[in-house]
């Protein structure tokens, strides 16, 4: 039947176009168009990614559909996870049968079996993937990786535009995947670490696509697709932080130190907030009020004008914004870009053109918003427009250092205070130097518990633990003994910690002096690099005691790093292969299998930042 | 090869010590494992104990110790490690030495000790072996330095007499070879000498046996008229007698000590009293019988009871000296007659019997550092660089450079001057005649402060000095931190035993040539009163004393405090002037 102005909602213009149009489109495009213009009324609003999906919709074949889903997710920190887990609740609602795992739980040689994939995963490292992810992302980008045209698949990557490497395991996961022939169900999302709009625009263009695969012209129902069920608010949750009491902030090293270590206990009492060893704590930080207030004073700007600090357009005053709701420390590509349009200097336009990454790298490094402000004035933008484009600011994460079954209502934490010179200017890190030299106790901090499936003690009480944590790495260490002193478990554990000097650094030493006389904590090698000439750390303590630990790791020890990434993990990782060779007699290939072969079975963990 | 020692049975249940002793497989313990555990920087107690007789201590710097224990780290757990050094005497090597280790392990200072020996402060456990190492590499050690063993023997240093000083000196070095321990244990522990099974029939150590001394013993030597090592004060003291300029022999004290404890009358200091006489060629077999009998006899069971003082007054003098005779075999002869001048140091250069120059150099309270405006260690070093005589650590806690000929005489004065290091004649002779011993921050048993504040107390009793034109006059004044009393001053004219941060017990009346104990004065005082009281006893002294009458003399003299003859007395019947 052709539509008139009677049988229809349409003006004549509009009737005259859709005659024209309807026609002419194949049955797929009129049954997408369907989903399509149901879920747009569901966005709060239009986006970049679902406008995109308009675009690449021809790109959807006909074929035969299952309501088969399955959900991959690579995550180290658990964004990706917690994202996969809410997607599987809102296709489930949807009557999807969806397969739910973690890359590293995948059998890959069932991947051919597989109609429908949804990808979810993070990048780490400089452009890597989670650990977690490693033998899947070996596998996939790897020669014996099959072909998957049968695959229907779409990518959601989470990453940080301030990285070199923005979302770059996910945009590999994408690319193999066509490269293997499987078609795009929806094209791929790349998230910031502002994340949840664009995911959320992701899971309303996902489900379309597979409704409309399914046939199925059932209107999408808003709650399920954005996944906001009722009760959620209510709960706290990274969206919705709780604010907690700083019960305690002390330095843990002594006079004399180099460092400065804060270990903080905060009470949850009242959030019913439930952690496990192994989680880490988002905490939101406050930027510094000296550089808020310079930044504003450089764009003689006036702090009390309110401006919109979200999309849904909740107004705060400017001085309040740029202290808690958006980043100004940090310098991203995509913003420099936005800014150049925002200054008369023409300086800034030159450094941002294409070609010139080296230099705007080089540029960003160490510095932020201020230094931004001052080397391209002149500026006349009203704060609105410049509060605008500027990022949230993230949570932090923490390893929460104290067990919960040790201390109900409270949670602990080990914060390393970074301070650093740059560009002739004293700095310091946003959250560590809001907790080392304003948070007092009595002050409250926004929080959210952020669950870590890949850091968790093994079930078996009796399995010995190795845990390797130099500097602030310590702290989930601190939360594993507190919990195994708590279950009453018999297993052994074995510690590394390293630092600079014994006398001031050893942090929480009179902790791990008792637990070690009750009998929790069963061996401990410390390595502290600037008592002596020759700088001794924590996988020169592995390597002295290289037979026992091959023997600890043969009696099936899960082995625990955390703490630095750049080199600490680095050099464990190496360390651990040197020892299987020398201790196991393994060739370099088979000591890094028995690595592998380990992190797919969970016995070697890593958190590291 | 002597059977094992059995010691007499005694009453009461032995002290922890003695088990601790008798576990230790002479002196070993555990400690070989302690060195190495890496949880903690200090060692467990029981090996600490043992750790004495090595010659060092566990101690952690006070001043940190409750910030510390918030932020969740032990004590700031370090070691003290005394070197013994007979009679004081150390090479311009050896100095070298001693002046390298403070600087690369210890906390950059060198402490001279009331005992002429040296310590040294702030040594990390990892760097234990390597300083003790460094240290027998320079012919020196710290094995029995402390412990209940025999201590360092003291002697006088006595730059006079050239030729007696080095005869007396001798004997004082053979004495503590002779009295050290023979355990292996020092050998394998830090010099990784092989391990040696002790047999079980066969006695290690023929004169000490497996438990030790019951205490701490120590022995000095002096020469008359010079009693700066205290002689009354050592357990086991020797006073040089000479007959026209020869070394004839020795008069035998014995039974003194300057330790008690407070609130316990019980315990007292106490000066050695003379028995008898002999020639030099017997002083080390009356010492090793002295120290048998003590080991025999000395209460085991109570370590405050244990010196061999409480020995000697249980069992009574005359016990003592037939025992002794007894166990020699021969009889001690009559005492002879000597005459003591003073306790203090003679300052400044003096030109020795054998044209040697001697200079006694000034270091208050024994702390060797470097301040700014006085380079003193730095000074000391560059001496000992060119120094061709010896150094002697004086039992005032000062310096004699020693044996200069008259071409370094020259060079020597040249650095001293450069450094600003001077024989103190700027300071009052008060100040000159102080004496501190440590306590704060290393010393696990002060009470206050001692080093770090008799120097500020001194600045102020020099205004009143100065009020009674007294800046010359020599007052030997002593303070110590606790009632231990290792700056001796039960025998300081005037003297200070700490009771509580800020407060003392103020003690006047001992003799200036250390024959007679002092007395407690006032109870508790803070500086205000302290100041208070000296103000109008010094005043006093200025306007009444009789030609050459010293403070001590003068306070008993005008009844501020009664004369202790014995220190038995030590606690009795306080001056009316106190109520
Ligand atoms: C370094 C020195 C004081 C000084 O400033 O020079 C010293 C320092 C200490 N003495 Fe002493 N005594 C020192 C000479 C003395 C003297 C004076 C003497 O021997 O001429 C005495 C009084 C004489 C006597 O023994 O009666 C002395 C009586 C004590 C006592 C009490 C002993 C007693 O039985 O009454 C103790 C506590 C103990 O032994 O239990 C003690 C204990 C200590 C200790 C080791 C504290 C401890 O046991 O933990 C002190 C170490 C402090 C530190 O941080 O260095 N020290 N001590 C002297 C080192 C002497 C040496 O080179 O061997
Ligand atoms: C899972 C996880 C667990 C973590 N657990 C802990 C923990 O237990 N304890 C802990 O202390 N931290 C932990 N972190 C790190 C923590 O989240 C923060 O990254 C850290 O505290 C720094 O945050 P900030 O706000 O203080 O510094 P920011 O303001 O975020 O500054 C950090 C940035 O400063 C820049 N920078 C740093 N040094 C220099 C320099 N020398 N020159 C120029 N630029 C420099 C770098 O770009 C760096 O990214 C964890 C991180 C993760 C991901
Ligand atoms: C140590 C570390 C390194 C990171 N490296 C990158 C990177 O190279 N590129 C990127 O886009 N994001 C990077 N990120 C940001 C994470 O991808 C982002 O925080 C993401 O939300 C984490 O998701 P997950 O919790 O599922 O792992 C890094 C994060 C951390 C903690
Ligand atoms: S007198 Fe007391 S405070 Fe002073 S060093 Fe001896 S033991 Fe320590």
């Amino acid at each position: 039947m052709t539509l008139q102005v009677m049988n229809s909602p349409f003006n004549e213009q509009q009737v005259a176009l859709l005659n024209q149009l309807l026609p002419a489109l194949t049955e797929t495009q009129q049954i997408w168009l369907g989903g399509y213009l149901s879920a747009r009324q569901i966005e709060k609003t239009p986006s970049e990614s679902s406008s995109t999906a308009v675009l690449e919709a021809q790109e959807i074949v006909e074929k035969v559909i299952t309501k088969e889903v399955t959900i991959l997710f690579g995550s180290q920190t658990g964004n990706a996870q917690a994202l996969a887990g809410k997607l599987t609740k809102n296709l489930q609602a949807k009557n999807f049968n969806v397969t739910l795992t973690s890359m590293n739980d995948f059998k890959v040689n069932t991947l051919k079996k597989i109609d429908n994939l949804l990808l979810i995963v993070s990048t780490h490292g400089e452009g890597d993937p989670p650990d977690t992810a490693l033998p899947f992302y070996e596998f996939l980008l790897g020669k014996r990786a099959p072909r998957l045209e049968n695959l229907q698949y779409s990518v959601l990557a989470l990453g940080d535009s301030s990285y070199e490497y923005f979302c770059h395991t996910g945009k590999e996961f994408d690319e193999r995947l066509l490269e293997l022939g499987a078609k795009q169900l929806s094209p791929r999302v790349d998230c910031d670490l502002d994340f949840d709009e664009p995911a959320e625009e992701w899971f309303a263009t996902v489900l379309v696509a597979l409704n409309h695969l399914q046939g199925s012209h059932s209107a999408v129902d808003q709650q399920a697709v954005t996944g906001e069920d009722a009760s959620a608010e209510a709960e706290y949750s990274r969206t919705n932080p709780f604010k907690a009491e700083i019960l305690e902030n002390l330095n843990l090293n002594g006079r004399g130190s180099n460092k400065e270590t804060r270990h903080i206990e905060l009470s949850l009492e009242g959030s019913n907030l439930q952690f496990e060893p192994g989680d880490s704590l988002g905490v939101y930080p406050q930027n510094d009020p000296e550089l808020v207030d310079a930044l504003i004073a450089e764009l003689s700007w006036n702090g009390d004008d309110p401006v919109a600090v979200n999309k849904q357009g909740t107004f705060r005053p400017l001085r309040e914004a740029l202290l808690s709701t958006v980043e100004i420390t940090v310098l991203t590509k995509p913003l420099l870009q936005k800014l150049a349009e925002l200054t008369a200097n023409p300086a800034l336009k030159e450094l941002v053109v294409a070609g010139k990454e080296r230099e705007l790298k080089d540029y960003m490094y160490g510095r932020d918003l201020l230094d931004v402000v001052r080397d391209f004035a002149p500026w006349q933008v009203p704060a609105c427009e410049f509060i605008a484009i500027l990022r949230k600011i993230p949570a932090r994460l923490y390893s929460i250092a104290s067990s919960q079954k040790a201390n109900p209502d409270e949670v602990h934490l080990t914060v390393g205070t970074l301070r650093y010179e740059a560009h002739d200017r004293q700095r310091l890190g946003v959250c560590s130097g809001e907790l080392a030299l304003r948070a007092q106790p009595g002050d409250h901090l926004s929080v959210y518990v952020q669950s870590n499936q890949n850091f968790r003690l093994p079930a078996n009480p009796n399995t010995p633990i190795i845990m390797i944590g130099p500097g602030t790495g310590i702290a989930p260490f601190r939360a594993f003994l507190e919990e195994r002193e708590e279950i009453g478990a018999e297993g052994k554990t074995w510690l590394f910690f390293g630092d600079q000097h014994y006398t001031t650094d050893f942090l929480y030493q009179t902790e791990w002096q008792r637990f070690a006389k009750e009998g929790i904590l069963t061996q401990i090698d410390v390595a502290f690099s600037r008592d002596t000439a020759d700088k001794v750390y924590v996988q020169h303590r592995m390597l002295e005691k290289s037979q026992e630990l091959f023997e600890w790791l043969e009696e099936g020890a899960v082995l625990y790093v955390c703490g630095d990434e750049k080199h600490m993990a680095a050099d464990v990782h190496d360390t651990l292969e040197t020892i299987l060779q020398d201790e196991g007699g393994l060739n370099a290939k088979e000591a890094a299998d028995y690595l592998a072969e380990m992190q797919q079975q969970k016995r070697y963990q890593r958190d590291v930042y | 090869m002597t059977k094992k020692i059995v010691l007499p049975p005694q009453a009461g249940k032995p002290s922890d010590v003695e088990r601790i002793k008798l576990e230790s497989n002479y002196l070993r313990g555990s400690l070989a494992q302690s060195l190495t555990e890496q949880i903690s920087s200090g060692i467990n107690d029981d090996d600490n104990r043992l750790m004495k007789f090595h010659g060092s201590y566990l101690q952690d710097d006070r001043d940190l110790r409750n910030e510390r224990q918030r932020q969740k780290l032990e004590p700031a757990y370090q070691f003290m490690v005394r070197v013994r050094a007979p009679g004081g005497i150390a090479t311009p090597a050896q100095w070298l030495v001693m002046d390298d280790l403070a600087n690369k392990y210890g906390n950059g200072t060198l402490k001279l000790t009331t005992r002429q020996s040296f310590q040294m402060h702030g040594i990390l456990k990892w760097n234990m072996k390597k300083n003790v190492q460094e240290i027998n590499a320079a012919l020196m050690d710290t094995l029995a330095a402390c412990g209940d063993v025999n201590r360092n023997v003291m002697c006088n240093p006595n730059p006079y007499q050239s030729d007696i000083h080095a005869e007396v000196y001798e004997l004082a070095r053979e004495l503590s070879e002779y009295l050290s321990p023979r355990t292996q244990a020092y050998h394998e522990i830090w010099l990784d000498g092989e391990k040696v099974v002790n047999s079980q029939e066969v006695e290690v150590e023929p004169m000490y046996g497996e438990l030790y001394l019951p205490r701490k013993f120590k022995i000095g030597l002096a020469v008359p008229p010079s009693n700066d090592i205290d002689v009354f004060s050592q357990d086991l003291g020797m006073i040089a007698i000479l007959e026209d300029d020869q070394l004839v022999g020795f008069n035998i004290a014995v039974g003194g000590g300057m330790g008690m404890t407070h609130g316990d009358a019980a315990t007292y200091p106490q000066l050695a009293r003379v028995i008898g006489f002999c020639t030099p060629d017997k002083i080390i077999e009356v010492a090793e019988k002295v120290i048998t009998i003590q080991r025999d006899y000395g209460n085991r069971s109570v370590r405050k009871y244990a010196r061999f003082k409480y020995t000697v007054d249980t069992k009574g003098l005359e016990w003592i000296a037939s025992e002794l005779n007894n166990r020699l075999g021969w009889d001690l002869e009559a005492a002879r007659a000597y005459r003591f001048e003073h306790n203090g140091d003679r300052y400044g250069w003096i030109k020795g019997n054998d044209g040697k120059w001697h200079y006694t150099l000034f270091i208050e309270n024994g702390r060797v550092r470097d301040v700014d405006g006085y380079p003193l260690m730095t000074g000391l070093r560059e001496i000992a660089n060119i120094h061709t005589g010896d150094f002697r650590l004086s039992p005032n806690q000062n310096l004699v450079i020693s044996n200069v000929t008259s071409q370094k005489k020259k060079e020597i004065v040249e650095l001293l001057e450069r450094h600003n290091m001077t024989d103190g004649a700027h300071h009052s002779a008060l100040r000159r005649s102080s004496m501190s011993c440590v306590a704060f921050p290393t010393c696990g048993l002060a009470m206050a402060e001692a080093e770090r504040y008799l120097p500020l107390l001194v600045d102020k009793i020099e205004v009143l000095l100065d009020e009674s034109g007294l800046r010359d006059k020599e007052i030997v004044i002593r303070m110590s931190g606790c009632p231990n009393g290792c700056s001796r001053p039960a025998l300081g004219e005037i003297a200070f035993i700490g009771k509580a941060p800020g407060k003392y017990n103020m003690y006047v009346g001992a003799s200036f040539a250390g024959d007679r104990l002092n007395k407690i004065y006032r109870e508790n005082v803070g500086e205000e009163e302290i100041l208070a009281l000296l103000k109008p006893l010094l005043a006093q002294y200025a306007k009444e004393r009789l030609e050459g009458e010293h403070f001590g003399d003068f306070v008993i003299r005008s009844g501020h405090v009664n004369a202790v003859q014995n220190g038995l007395d030590f606690h009795d019947e306080v001056a009316s002037t106190n109520a």
